[in-house]
């Protein structure tokens, strides 16, 4: 039997249509700024390219050309995936790891531990700067790329453990216990039974990550500083803002440079964060 | 097998010599947080430096708005930079006092900084801030060929000054372009006016207590200035008005007067704004197109010989780590040439003792530089020389709070509150 | 299923066994000796009884987290305790008791930022839950979704620094007589009205305009994981209300809704604990000036800008203090999660 229209359909994309409206033209604003001359970008407002769209000489790549090769974000775009892509797998990781002790095996204080683990998720990040970086600087730690793959790591580790606990917590049990009746050791059964399943989760808990990381300013400029070549591009862009306020055209070319890559993690893996992120979490 | 020997010998050579040349070359870390131009200019005198310094290389690293907190973090860790440019007095008489700063007295030669400069880095018998980036802020700046197509005079009194702004307003212009906006530090453009009229209305003593906390914020004198800055904001004075004052970049505030028709016909603001004038019209010639004429004296009683006080800014060089490649490129800093490469770079003033004016070419910097040398009566900014808390802090927010329509009283009570805490 | 650790036989361990045997018996000739042989026996023993595979799952988390997050908030806590300083103790710093504790309660400053952060609380806490709900059941319904989501999440993608650029390009103000640059004013000024300073309009305007980028890039977070659970549920209970009469209002009332409960209580959390410590989108607008304060930006100020670590010790802690409640309730859930297993 057919079903009926149950929901009128011109109102339904009318009000679609709205929202994704609302949330697309600041964004399209930004990208038509990046491509104006810097003249035009102080004397008229961006909407104002529609009329004559395909009339030329309205466009330029100058923007993009300057903030890469002047404005030092070439490097700045290196950087950021020498500090994003390790910290990211290493989080995922211990994540994963820790999530997989919480979630089946059996020792004291796990449900303490887990809470507090959880729980850290609200401390301001800023608070933790100053008694630790003495301490990261005599393990010479301090402006080294190592040292903000673990920092990364361990302020992300509330929320990442969190979603991750979630998903293998959903696990059914059987899987467990014929891996046991098999005699494998806690190590085996998690690289080879669970780790394989959770990979929709990882996924998701990887570009959700991966995301934050890339586009964190307040961390790297603590623990690495503004050096060119380790800064990454959330501080070069944050620079270009002191420095260049008003110039919205560099501003808004830089600002679609840094937002290049993580668009693209997130369309190819799109699949991974729509399925896995809470499948554990609606049981029926 | 030989081959493969050969190579790793090869290799091994190599790598001990970069190693050795390695170790021969010394570091020197600088941060800065120069926007616009400066930078470059910045980086200009670094190349001079190393060009005669082969074995010492600088790395500059540029912090924003974020820098004070860098600063902090890297004090902590224990590894600051070793030389940083900085306008913060006050936080520098703080690291002093906490032992986290270099005394350069008898370690850096200042008989190449101008003398009357000197003293804002000293504090409590020692010196701990080369002032070797100076700037005037008591400037106007005006467009000569627009005062010249409507026969307007540079004023030479302060009712002269508003008679010509009267003069403007009728002709259906609008005579002053202010811009607040500054980031995180929105609001400093605000303390420059406030403390360049309490120099010219209750005098450079009062303008002393008035740093050091000696008289309260509400005391009526200071009341009387904020008042004077307050009225510019009546009727169309200001471009955009209130709003447009708040939502201004200082940057982009002189770019009005070089529109065509102009926009505004004044502004005042500190030498340095010549470089962003140079960035958003290249074409412009200094002394031509723009120039400048310091700020009328009000009242007599303030400056009874007459002479138009000078409100001075800029930037003091602190050391933090005392080595030697460190130290020499401070006292680099403090020569003639890294004086001549800033002046004339950016059109910027020379701190150098024997500076000849009639050698710049800019005659903006030429007129400035006369200023600050002949100036009889000559303050640094008082914002800078204030805690924290206060100087780049509630005076800030009290000037835009004051400006976007909050009573004067509230505002100075606050400000007050905040400084009988912080002295 | 943990495994034990078992111990290996063999020429090794009997060596092992032997050189122990022999320190021992040089401890135990002094009293000291004895009292560290009883403590390491006891710690001998403790050790062979912990699951060992368990420890080595959860250790690496423990140890960053204990380093990174725990050791701060300890010192943090008692460091407001003390006065002024930028050291975290050191000779400078002075006890002063409650004087820090008593500003935070009583500074008008504060009393604003606490103001503001309720604000947040409430209004972007419901917007992003409220729109990822209702989105995620629309967009369910119409063939193009998938672009239709990506547009959506887009800003989520998009850094704290880059999204302010757009919103403070968006709320950019010229003067009436010029023309606008800002798409707000743009359309103001195209209705006939005059152009505002959006961000200094104290102070509801420009709070609601710091919230509206907030949930411009976090709507669509909550958009995804709402779909996520949306499409687990049965498309039979669905058809089955639908059946028997109930028109589409009544079954998201009482169908969806209900199955959707536990997944909101998760996304609401995390966006109140989120939205507590807001920082990055006031420090870069507004630096909260103009009555848009909060408590992290003031955190930050007191501690990098006016070297007050004392006071933004107190503060970082009742940040601390008021999300304490929330993470209460999430970690109920865990435990009455953990009950059904």
């Amino acid at each position: 039997m057919k079903p009926r229209k149950a929901v009128a359909r011109t109102p339904l994309h009318l009000a679609i249509l709205f929202f994704v409206g609302v949330w697309f033209i600041p964004t399209l604003g930004l990208l038509i700024t990046s491509f104006r001359d810097p003249s035009n970008v102080a004397g008229s407002g961006w909407w104002t390219v529609f009329p004559r769209l395909f009339s030329g000489g309205q466009f330029s790549l100058q923007n993009y050309v300057g903030v890469l090769r002047d404005q030092g974000l070439g490097i700045a775009f290196r950087n950021s995936l020498i500090i994003s892509v390790p910290a990211t797998a290493i989080s995922t990781f211990i994540a994963s790891f820790a999530a997989f002790g919480f979630a089946w095996m059996r020792f004291s204080g796990r449900r303490v531990l887990f809470m507090m683990v959880v729980g850290l998720m609200v401390i301001p990040l800023q608070m933790t700067f100053i008694p630790v970086l003495p301490i990261y600087s005599k393990l010479g730690l301090a402006g080294t790329f190592p040292g903000i793959w673990l920092a990364h790591t361990a302020y992300g580790l509330p929320l990442t453990t969190y979603l991750v606990h979630n998903f293998m917590s959903g696990i059914p049990k059987d899987l467990f216990d014929s891996a046991a009746i098999d005699g494998a050791s806690p190590f085996k059964t998690f690289s080879r039974i669970v780790m394989p399943i959770s990979v929709p989760a990882l996924a998701s808990v990887f570009i959700f990550q991966f995301l934050w990381i890339w586009n964190d300013l307040i961390v790297g400029l603590v623990y690495l500083g503004a050096l060119p070549n380790v800064a990454p591009i959330t501080v070069s862009i944050a620079n270009l803002v002191t420095n260049r306020g008003q110039d919205w055209e560099l501003l808004t070319a830089a600002a679609f440079v840094s937002m290049a890559l993580p668009l693209v993690v997130f369309f190819s893996l799109q699949r991974y964060f729509v399925r896995g992120i809470l499948a554990g979490s609606v049981k029926g | 097998m030989r081959k493969g020997f050969v190579v790793l010998l090869a290799l091994t050579i190599v790598g001990l010599a970069a190693i050795v040349g390695l170790a021969e070359m010394k570091y020197v870390t600088v941060m800065h947080g120069w926007p616009g131009e400066q930078a470059p200019a910045f980086q200009k005198i670094v190349s001079a430096f190393e060009d005669a310094n082969p074995d010492i290389t600088i790395i500059v690293e540029v912090v924003g708005r974020d820098r004070p907190a860098l600063l902090a973090t890297r004090l902590a860790q224990g590894n600051p930079p070793d030389l940083t440019p900085h306008p913060w007095i006050g936080t520098m008489k703080q690291w002093a006092d906490a032992g986290e700063i270099v005394n350069l007295q008898g370690i850096v030669d200042t008989s190449d900084i101008n003398p009357a400069l000197v003293p804002i880095g000293e504090y409590r018998g020692g010196l701990y801030g080369l002032f070797i980036f100076p700037n005037v802020k008591s400037l106007v700046w005006y467009n000569p060929k627009e005062f010249a197509a409507n026969g307007y005079a540079v004023p030479d009194t302060w009712n002269e000054l508003q008679a010509l702004s009267q003069e403007i307003l009728d002709d259906g212009g609008v005579p002053w372009s202010i811009g607040l906006e500054s980031g995180a530090a929105s609001g400093w453009p605000g303390t420059d006016w406030i403390e360049d009229i309490i120099l010219r209305t209750a005098g450079a003593d009062f303008y002393d207590q008035w740093v050091a906390h000696e008289v309260p914020w509400t005391d009526a004198r200071v009341k009387a200035a904020f008042e004077v800055f307050g009225d510019m904001f009546t009727d169309n004075f200001v471009l955009g008005g209130a709003t447009g004052a708040l939502t201004t970049n200082f940057g982009d505030a002189a770019d009005p007067l070089f529109l065509d028709p102009p926009a505004a016909y004044m502004q005042k603001q500190a030498t340095f704004i010549n470089g962003f004038i140079t960035d958003h019209f290249p074409n412009l010639v200094a002394g031509e197109d723009y120039a400048i004429f310091p700020l009328p004296g009000i009242s007599a009683d303030a400056t009874p010989d007459g002479s138009i006080p000078l409100l001075v800014s800029g930037d003091v060089v602190t050391v933090f780590n005392n080595r030697p490649e460190v130290i020499k490129f401070a006292q680099f800093l403090t020569s003639e040439t890294a004086a001549n490469i800033w002046s004339s770079e950016l059109g910027e003033l020379s701190a150098y003792v024997d500076a000849d004016p009639a050698q710049f070419d800019n005659p903006i910097t030429r007129q400035a530089q006369e200023m600050l040398l002949n100036a009889t009566v000559s303050r640094f900014d008082g914002s800078d020389l204030m805690p924290g808390e206060v100087g780049a802090g509630i005076f800030w927010t009290g000037i835009l709070d004051y400006v976007s329509g909050i009573d004067l009283d509230t505002v100075l009570d606050n400000i007050e509150a905040v400084a009988q805490d912080a002295y | 299923m943990a495994g034990e650790l078992q111990p290996s036989g063999g020429k090794a361990s009997k060596n092992r066994a032997r050189i122990g045997e022999r320190i021992a018996a040089r401890l135990d000739r002094s009293a000291p000796g004895r009292w560290v042989l009883r403590t390491g026996r006891a710690i001998a023993r403790w050790l062979r009884s912990v699951r060992w595979n368990s420890w080595a799952f959860v250790a690496p988390a423990l140890l960053l987290i204990g380093f990174f997050l725990v050791y701060p908030t300890v010192t943090t806590v008692v460091r407001s305790f003390f006065g002024r300083g930028t050291s975290l103790f050191g000779p400078n710093v002075e006890y002063v008791g409650l004087t820090n504790w008593k500003y935070v309660f009583t500074n008008e400053i504060m009393l604003t930022s606490l103001r503001n952060n309720a604000l947040w609380a409430v209004l972007f806490t419901a917007c992003t839950v409220g729109f990822g709900l209702v989105l995620a059941v629309m967009l369910d319904r119409v063939k193009y979704e998938k672009i239709a989501k990506s547009i959506i999440f887009i800003p989520a993608a998009i850094s704290m620094v880059g999204a302010s650029i757009i919103w403070k390009f968006i709320y950019a103000y010229k003067p009436a007589h010029l023309d606008q640059i800002g798409l707000l004013n743009g359309i103001v000024v195209a209705f006939g009205g005059e152009p505002l300073g959006w961000l200094i309009q104290r102070p509801w305007v420009n709070n609601l305009c710091l919230i509206a980028v907030g949930v411009w890039i976090w709507t669509g977070f909550c958009m995804i994981i709402f779909s996520a659970a949306y499409k687990n549920i049965p498309k039979a209970l669905l058809e089955a209300a639908r059946i028997d009469g109930a028109n589409e209002w009544r079954v998201f009332r009482n169908v969806i809704l209900p199955l959707l409960g536990p997944t909101a209580g998760v996304v609401a959390t995390t966006m109140v604990v989120q939205v507590l410590k807001v920082f990055d989108i006031v420090y870069v607008m507004t630096n909260g000036n103009y009555s848009t304060e909060v408590i992290a930006n003031r955190m930050y100020k007191e501690m990098f800008n006016y070297n007050n670590y004392g006071r933004a010790s107190a503060i970082a802690v009742v940040l601390l203090i008021l999300i304490v409640p929330f993470m209460i309730v999430n970690i109920r859930r865990f435990v009455s999660q953990e009950g059904g297993r």
